[in-house]
């Protein structure tokens, strides 16, 4: 297996981006941003891969449009995925294992608010049963919550808890779209809005890109002094029916966590659009309590849809980065009640590189 | 802006099976090879992946297992005021089931409780022939639990199904497909680029934007140059002559058209643009167009403008004699 990092990282977040569903207006800056902390230009870039959904964009093949953001004479090698970036990021990943490029630049982008976030995402279910009744976002994570709670796993103090530590450590990022922790007692004594979820157990809806820089071996030490080395790589799927699996549990999490050595592991990012969604992989993950999690405020703060799984993975690697740890992990959810996860560990160091 | 499109899908044995029993009154679930009976049933079983069949009638009388309060519906749920979404283990079911349940406040619902199937009024093999649950007790204290101003709305139906239930005496064939409807609102905002384009439209010019890096010049302009991805800032107004440099004679009618065949479209490169717009040409025969002829704007009557590419009616010839091969031969 090849060593690769993760060496380069950009996003623009906002409530609502008033532009083009291509969001190629937002794509241009982040990818300047990656051109310099890289010091490469688009000519080397081995690989390029796009997260999206032409049912956020209402238009079809957006992700071609958003290409003209690359600049494409001469032609480039490029692919799409109908996910998060972190799947864009793991095809690019399986690419430079492959031999054929060394470097990727993985990219995704959504215009959440052009429609109505919740239901437009009934279109991802089972499409005999569960779409014609059009079970929104919110209703399926209440509907897990409460199972929760029923069976005395968590309850929701415990929930409140996540929101407000997550509100606090969004007061230190500049992207986070909702910041600003208070109390657990003060977040308790807000109104209840799709019982048994509050308006702050829910991620906001989120416009906007992010972009991730790959790159193997040498490569990634000519762009960083201490790459983040992706040293391992899983994903899992659960079913998709909310009457066939314990919703208590998200098993694909468990199973891709258990994947990868997740000793020592000093930072988690959770892609965790629900608060009681944090307590559930923590326990998936086995993840010990002084194991820090989601310091940038998480997505329970900003979650742009198609980016924000990534985001978590951008956000672990600039720990590295700095020196701040020395292995982290990363997280991203898709499919509805955390029904396909994709874990990550990030090293310092290669050993154990290629999992 | 609105996005819609029926959505029609076979069923299969297994989900036929299952919606079959809906429109004829009975839920309809598949016993899986640990033992367990799953509504609705599924299609492979989880642990030998062998098709599903042996099918369990259940009682259309079930436990909530878990709930969540819907309190601003989204459009084409079951209800168009605040509802509840349930888990429902039917009995004789052994996992439960998504789908509406109809309480007034979430005062009114709790795990555990004991909930039944409203059927629609009709019935066509669709997930929506149940129309919600609702609670037993409520049921007991009005006669039918049916009626009244708040029933679930009538949903989508399968138009086929509804032609086999209405078919007379004889048992109705299976459900063998579904029609689903998926209507998806946008607000649909331009870029900047796109206002620049669409305003001068409005006022009878045509604007494109040029790469600072290639130089070539844009319309409609767009957020980035394709070529280099470097922002195209630069506004350029264009003239209103081009040139043909291809074209197709649409002689095949369909649906919607607006012209009668022959007639012909083609792509105008605009003097100083480097990429062609697709536009009519009119004002000669069909047969008379050819790459290089000169065409210029032929502008609608100025109370008819409006943000759109359709404020030029058409495009045609200005008498000029035909351009050079070598002037556009870069633009095919």
């Amino acid at each position: 297996m090849r060593d690769v990092a993760v060496v380069g990282f950009a996003q623009r977040q906002m409530p609502e981006f008033d532009g083009s569903p291509t969001c190629v207006e937002l794509l241009v800056p982040v990818f300047k941003e990656l051109y310099e902390q890289t010091g490469w230009t688009r000519k080397d870039v081995g690989f390029w891969c796009s997260g999206s959904s032409d049912y956020l964009a209402g238009r079809s093949f957006s992700f071609v449009q958003a290409v003209d953001a690359i600049g494409v004479i001469p032609p480039v090698n490029e692919s799409h995925v109908e996910m998060d970036l972190a799947w864009a990021m793991y095809e690019a990943w399986i690419k430079i294992q492959t031999g054929e490029v060394d470097t990727a630049l993985v990219y995704a982008f959504g215009k959440s608010s052009a429609g109505v976030l919740r239901r437009t995402l009934a279109l991802q279910l089972e499409p005999y049963t569960m779409t014609p009744l059009w079970p929104d976002t919110v209703s399926l994570a209440g509907l897990q919550a409460r199972t929760g709670i029923d069976a005395g796993l968590w309850d929701e103090r415990a929930m409140a808890e996540v929101a407000n530590r997550s509100l606090t450590d969004a007061e230190k990022n500049e992207y986070a779209i909702r910041k600003g922790g208070s109390s657990v007692d003060e977040l308790l004594a807000r109104p209840m809005y799709a019982d048994p979820l509050r308006k702050h157990d829910c991620a906001p809806v989120t416009d906007g890109v992010a972009a991730l820089v790959l790159a193997a071996g040498d490569r990634a030490r000519e762009v960083r002094d201490r790459p983040a080395w992706l040293t391992g790589i899983a994903h899992n799927v659960d079913p998709m029916g909310m009457g066939v699996r314990d919703l208590t549990r998200s098993p694909s999490a468990q199973r891709a966590g258990a994947a990868l050595d997740l000793d020592g592991v000093e930072v988690a990012e959770l892609h965790a659009p629900f608060s009681h969604q944090e307590l559930i992989l923590r326990r998936e993950l086995g993840l010990a309590d002084d194991v820090a999690v989601n310091p940038s405020g998480g997505a329970l703060t900003s979650n742009p849809m198609f980016s924000a799984g990534g985001i978590r993975v951008g956000e672990a690697a600039t720990r590295i980065w700095s020196g701040e740890a020395s292995k982290v992990l990363a997280h991203a959810t898709s499919g509805p009640a955390l029904q396909q996860n994709l874990v990550c560990t990030l090293d310092a160091a290669t050993e154990g590189a290629g999992n | 802006m609105t996005v819609a499109f029926d959505y029609t899908r076979s069923t299969g044995p297994v989900i036929g099976r299952f919606l079959t029993g809906l429109r004829d009154g009975h839920v309809v679930g598949g016993r899986t090879s640990a033992g367990a009976v799953v509504v609705p049933p599924l299609e492979f079983d989880p642990v030998t992946h062998e098709p599903t069949t042996d099918f369990v009638e259940v009682s259309s009388v079930g436990t909530v297992t878990s709930w969540t309060w819907v309190p601003e519906p989204v459009k084409d749920q079951p209800f168009d005021r605040p509802f509840a979404f349930a888990l429902v283990t039917l009995d004789g079911a052994d996992v439960p089931f998504l789908h509406a349940l109809d309480v007034s406040s979430p005062d009114e619902v709790t795990t555990g409780m004991r909930v039944r199937v409203r059927w629609a009024a009709e019935r066509t093999g669709h997930i929506n022939d149940i129309a919600c649950f609702e609670p037993v007790a409520a049921l007991d204290e009005v006669e039918g639990g049916a009626g009244g101003p708040d029933r679930a709305r009538p949903q989508p139906r399968n138009e086929a199904a509804t032609e086999q239930s209405r078919s007379g005496d004889v048992p109705a064939a299976p459900v063998t497909g579904v029609v689903t409807r998926v209507s998806l609102d946008y607000d649909y905002a331009a870029s900047p680029e796109e206002s620049l384009f669409y305003r001068g439209l409005n006022e009878g010019r045509i604007m494109g934007q040029r790469c600072p890096t290639c130089q070539k010049v844009y319309i409609p302009p767009r957020s980035a140059c394709p070529a280099d991805g470097t922002p195209t800032e630069e506004e350029v107004e264009l003239s209103q002559t081009g040139t043909v440099t291809t074209f197709c004679i649409v002689n095949v009618p369909f649906l919607g058209q607006k012209i009668t065949p022959p007639y012909v479209s083609a792509y105008v490169l605009l003097d100083g643009a480097d990429i062609a717009v697709l536009h009519l040409i009119l004002g000669v025969p069909a047969d008379e167009v050819r790459m290089g002829m000169r065409v210029k704007a032929v502008w609608k009557p100025r109370d008819e403008w409006t943000f759109s590419l359709e404020n030029i009616d058409h495009f045609a010839p200005t008498g000029e004699p035909d351009a050079e091969f070598d002037t556009y031969k870069q633009h095919l």
